[in-house]
């Protein structure tokens, strides 16, 4: 049992605040705040969301995406060195030899591996923590699929499409709303513990921009649920798995064709030579990067390393310069900023609320859209630098999110049925959200774009998979709630069907790292410092206090 | 569970005899100290540096064995961080689901062992530190498909289960407050549907069988559980079963593919005059299943 906290978290000025918020509750329970215009939902954008920040996208000067706009911070990684001393490596002794490599163990690594298998062909899956540990498990709100008999995956579609800006890739717009109900049938046959009633009927509720309520959750740990289940079926089947192993390069063949990846093992400091027919990076997503400084509600491992690899092996990006804030991050008490507050709060009733206890928002708008509302809220009204938002005791902006309206609207016990991690976190700080309004903040979410995928989860370079957050263009610039747990495992089976199929005709040519000395000339060329080095593996959180005290050690020997 | 304060938790950090303790490392610190920023994942390092946040008390941690001065209010995953660890086991989701990062501590001057969540728990002076990333527990492998929602099931897979002594130290040592010998005794009544529930928030940290003196594994056998409960016990949604009829039989393609090819303004009217079902509206009854998703409707 962990220790319980007793002192009353909330400062003083905080308990104002919540004053005014009970005041304004029982008023706004019967109010509805209108919703935006679509050219109100434009300029909110346009003045508001971080990604129209200015200076804060640069362009890629290298590879095969160049000149497409990318957030500075993946911009670092892509204009930086292979770990690995291309020209010296021996790629002569083969570690690893399977028809399917899979790169990463979340929820659409393990999905694809899972279909790679039951296709017939041999998998390797690496991963460089453990397997499931990923932004998969950390998923509460749910799954959307038009399952229902009023819902139709038409009206999904339009939904997904209206909600990317319509910038998304219409066939892998239709592959994911086609595929919903199948990857629910799947995932039923697998023995997933979703909400349902009695009758088998699954309970669906609204996310932020459905226009049915088609999100399903099991009960606040529907990623988790999702990704225990997936792993213990990959572990049933025998799967080969490495773990604390990552890749630090893919491999080509000599006519071009993706062929496998140099894996590192990150414990005994190893490398091994994994000749692969297909390969699928399923690496997920960028939020340790930390891009514009925010927090982030990604787990670990969230350094873009698959894009890294691809990116050097010429498969080419799209919307790499879309990046999805979660309006609702934890941002008080310090000990939990930036961690997930599921949208399924707002989606049970909770309305958004400023430091005097008024609605400014929608609460089911768009991420995009409630992101910058928030964002603007914040922004001082007056000289004096007053804002409607509160500053948490570091200083950091915040508004309210009525927690304690959705017992009001649903009943007591609500919260600790549909949300016991999200209860169980706050209680840890000694918070109880039934009965006091939590503070958030945008927080990095999501990667929105990624490594351009079709619909049979290829990407630009031949025989190279990729699916989940990796991957780009199903969710345009903007995606909805629920479309990340769908868009993983109809990828992720996608991928390893497709790699499994592919692999029985692929005949793999003499392998080479030729991509990796192309891209260091051209980074020479552009006077690229030597030591600036990927993919990052993991994020380094040691105060530079340490960073000092590590320094005046016998440097590594010239890597390029 | 309120503790006797000792005279030792008490006392002053120089009180304590430095034969037992390493001065040195302590003494070494004041840099740290002076270090502006504070290592916390979802914090920045810009906006630490920027802000020179610096919390006034430092508490003292002994990560395994070894003595560190941390600030106080970090997690114990950002302390081990903050005193210059660098983590690969032990860290996972670091937001309380992954279970990557489960840690048993003791405070100094208290025989008590605890559990908790490094991620999610905030360090205290004198904490004695483990981490427990990985438990060499037994796995069973099975085929879902050939398994019956059953007390077979559960003791064909794990025997041992029913070694269980109903001795509730697995209850103690979860970090997520789980029933864990409830649901076992479920379990081992072949009560697979209370089993699945009661074990539903478990995150897999292996706590429980690190301290099960019958050797049991509790967090596998919920797995299998909850697999079985979903699999088996939940009715299947029939409403799924005609959607996927209706899929497999191409209703929706034409009007899929009339949609991608709508000009844009067309597109957009479409979406921006789209109804949205009511928040509080009731869904209709499983009997009055007709097809009312149309986008046009």
């Amino acid at each position: 049992m962990a220790p319980e906290p007793t002192q009353d978290p909330y400062p003083e000025y905080m308990r104002k605040s919540m004053e005014q918020v009970s005041a304004s509750r029982s008023r706004r329970m019967a109010e509805e705040f209108p919703r935006l215009t679509a050219d109100q939902k434009s300029d909110i954008l346009k003045s508001f969301h971080p990604d129209h920040r200015a200076g804060k996208m640069v362009e890629i000067k290298v590879g095969v995406s160049k000149g497409e706009k990318v957030p500075e911070e993946v911009e670092a990684v892509l204009q930086a060195y292979s770990r690995l001393d291309a020209k010296a490596f021996d790629l002569g002794r083969i570690d690893f030899d399977v028809d399917v490599l899979v790169i990463g163990g979340g929820g659409a690594g393990s999905a694809a591996a899972l279909m790679a298998q039951e296709a017939g062909a041999t998998v390797l899956l690496a991963t460089k923590l453990r397997l499931g540990d990923a932004n998969t498990m950390m998923a509460q709100g749910g799954i959307q699929a038009a399952d229902k008999d009023h819902d139709s995956p038409t009206r999904h579609y339009l939904d997904v499409m209206g909600g990317g800006g319509y910038h998304n890739l219409p066939e892998l717009v239709r592959a994911l709303v086609l595929d919903a109900p199948v990857v629910m049938d799947w995932l039923q046959d697998l023995g997933t513990m979703f909400d349902k009633r009695e009758n088998g009927t699954y309970v669906t509720i609204h996310g932020g921009g459905t226009s049915r309520k088609r999100m399903h959750a099991a009960r606040d740990y529907s990623g988790a649920e999702i990704m225990r289940t997936l792993r213990d079926e990959v572990r049933n089947r025998g799967i080969q798995v490495l773990e604390f192993t990552s890749a630090i390069e893919l491999l080509k063949d000599d006519q071009g064709k993706c062929a496998g990846a140099v894996l590192y093992n990150m414990e005994t400091e190893e490398h091994f030579v994994c000749r692969a027919k297909t390969t699928v990076v399923a690496t997920g997503g960028a939020g340790r990067l930390h891009v514009q400084g925010f927090p982030t509600t990604n787990h670990y491992g969230a350094t873009a390393d698959g894009l890294v690899l691809a990116y050097r092996a010429r498969a080419p990006f799209i919307y790499m310069d879309a990046i999805q804030y979660h309006p609702t991050g934890s941002i008080f008490p310090a000990q939990i900023e930036g961690l997930l507050v599921t949208e399924k709060v707002r989606g049970l009733g909770a309305q958004l609320v400023n430091a005097g206890g008024e609605q400014f928002i929608f609460p089911l708008e768009t991420r995009d859209v409630v992101s910058s509302a928030i964002i603007r809220e914040c922004k001082p009204v007056d000289e004096k630098g007053r804002a409607k938002g509160l500053k948490t005791l570091t200083g950091r902006d915040g508004v309210w999110l009525d927690s304690p309206m959705i017992e009001l609207k649903h009943g007591a016990g609500t919260v600790q049925k549909e949300l016991p991690a999200m209860f169980r976190q706050y209680k840890r700080t000694n918070i109880d959200m039934t009965k006091d309004p939590i503070l958030i903040y945008p927080t990095q979410h999501y990667q929105n774009g990624g490594i351009r995928i079709d619909a049979d989860a290829e990407s630009g370079l031949a025989n190279l998979y990729v699916a989940g957050e990796a991957s780009g263009g199903v969710h345009g610039r903007n995606r909805l709630m629920g479309n990340s747990l769908l868009d993983i495992l109809v990828f992720g089976r996608r991928a390893g069907k497709n790699a499994a199929e592919r692999a029985r005709t692929t005949k793999i040519g003499a392998l080479t790292l030729g991509h990796v000395e192309a891209y260091h000339k051209e980074l020479r060329g552009l006077g690229v410092a030597p030591d600036r080095l990927s993919p990052m593996l993991l994020p380094d959180y040691r105060t530079p206090g340490t960073k000092e005290r590590q320094k005046g050690q016998v440097p590594l020997a010239g890597r390029v | 569970m309120a503790k006797k304060p000792t005279k030792k938790s008490q006392g002053s950090r120089k009180a304590r005899p430095a034969a037992r303790i390493s001065t040195r490392r302590v003494a070494a610190r004041p840099a740290v100290q002076a270090d502006a920023a504070i290592p916390s994942a979802n914090r920045t390092k810009t906006r630490s540096k920027e802000k020179g946040a610096m919390p006034g008390k430092m508490v003292m941690i002994y990560i395994m064995g070894k003595q560190y001065q941390v600030p106080e209010g970090l997690t114990i995953q950002q302390a081990l961080e903050y005193a210059g660890l660098r983590l690969l086991r032990g860290c996972g989701c670091r937001g309380g689901f992954c279970g990557a990062c489960g840690t048993v501590y003791r405070k100094l001057g208290d025989h008590k062992l605890k559990v908790a969540l490094a991620c999610q728990t905030v360090v205290e002076d004198g904490m004695y530190l483990t981490q427990i990333p990985f438990y060499p527990a037994n796995k069973a492998t099975y085929d879902i498909e050939n398994l019956s929602p059953s007390l077979e099931a559960v003791v064909t897979n794990y025997p041992e289960t029913l070694r269980c002594l109903q001795c509730n130290t697995c209850r103690k040592v979860c970090p997520q407050d789980i029933e864990v010998m409830q649901y076992m005794a479920a379990a081992m009544r072949g009560d697979i549907a209370k089993a699945a529930d009661l074990s539903f928030d478990c995150i897999m940290c292996g706590l429980c069988a690190s301290k099960c003196p019958g050797d049991t594994v509790q967090y596998h056998v919920g797995e299998l559980c909850r697999r079985l409960y979903g699999r088996y016990v939940q009715p299947k949604a029939k409403h799924l079963e005609r959607r996927l009829a209706q899929i497999k039989a191409g209703k929706f393609d034409k009007e899929i593919a009339e949609l991608a090819k709508l000009e844009l303004a067309d597109l957009k009217k479409l979406y921006d005059s789209r109804d949205i079902e009511p928040e509080d509206a009731e869904e209709p009854a499983e009997t009055t299943a007709g097809s009312s998703g149309d986008v046009n409707d």
